[in-house]
């Protein structure tokens, strides 16, 4: 028995459904950030599964991109998460209405 | 078969991770467990010959983003349990599973039947000892357009974070959408929250 891609694939997918299933349940907007992380980390596998089972680094540089949009948004997230923070004391994810224009 | 231990071993690792971010009740608990994900996917990482991207996912994710939210969780003093036992919006709880479920079936039935190709052993990426060196002369040739772009991204969001948290001088004007909430709600919220 190998370890193949469909393998690497089979629990990006597995990993990538607990990230939504928490992005959709869970109501503290640090735990939603945590899970949109889990998303970006499963399809990050993806990548690089894809990139050495065709050979080349092609789907390592794709990495690097995702790393860094992912560490741009967590940055812009929590001072959101922040400057709505001190107005509600109590946050959770339904203070966020107050964003619409 | 040493090879396919350590993969079981790190999806145990990884998923065990990621389960317990879904339902820790302290967001710092579900920080570590997120720390305890992200090294199972450094390690799946080796296995897949990507050893640099490996070191950059425990410096950058592990050690600066799940940092930035310690940090944040300290600040804001959110620490305490969250209570899981309600369900905010009625039904919300069966729903997320059937669509949970409804996503990781055509995920999988997706993978397991269209995808034929990449099924077999895995192809060696070129030299895995000089994988740094490769990426780099990528990074700043084929791609460096992109790497511009990036800098340009993160100089946004540095500025955009600092604009955003930056603490007003003199009293907090009041946000439109709490004025139009009245006096006596807020007073029922606030008992609901000392209860």
């Amino acid at each position: 028995m190998e370890v193949t891609t469909t393998w690497y694939l089979v629990l990006a997918a597995a990993l990538f459904t607990t990230g939504t299933v928490g992005v959709l349940i869970r109501r503290n907007p640090l735990v939603l950030f945590m899970c949109v992380e889990l998303m970006l980390n499963a399809v990050t596998l993806t990548f690089v599964a894809f990139g050495s089972a065709l050979g080349g680094l092609s789907g390592q540089m794709a990495v690097f991109f995702a790393l860094v949009v992912a560490a741009a948004e967590v940055v812009i997230g929590l001072a959101i998460i922040v400057a709505i923070a001190r107005r509600h004391p109590t946050t959770a994810i339904d203070d966020f209405s107050t964003l619409r224009g | 078969m040493m090879e396919v231990t350590v993969f079981i071993i790190c999806s145990v690792i990884v998923l065990s991770g990621a389960l317990g971010v879904l339902i820790a009740r302290n967001p710092v608990h579900a920080a570590l467990f997120l720390v305890e994900t992200l090294f199972g996917i450094a390690v799946l990482f080796i296995m897949l010959d990507a050893t640099f991207l490996a070191a950059v996912q425990v410096v950058v994710y592990a050690g600066a983003i799940v940092i930035l939210f310690l940090f944040v969780i300290m600040l804001l003093g959110v620490d305490k349990a969250e209570d899981l036992g309600i369900e905010p919006i009625s039904g919300q709880r069966p729903l997320t599973i059937i669509i949970g479920t409804s996503i990781l079936g055509l995920v999988l039935t997706t993978l397991l039947i269209s995808v034929n190709g990449p099924t077999g052993t895995l192809a060696p990426t070129p030299e895995p000892t000089t994988n740094t060196k490769n990426l780099g002369e990528m990074l700043f040739t084929d791609h460096l357009f992109a790497v511009e772009l990036t800098a340009l991204l993160l100089t946004v969001a540095v500025v955009g974070a600092v604009s955003l948290a930056r603490r007003i001088k003199g009293p907090l004007q009041p946000l439109p959408i709490v004025e139009a909430v009245s006096d006596e709600e807020i007073e029922v919220q606030e008992t609901k929250d000392v209860e």
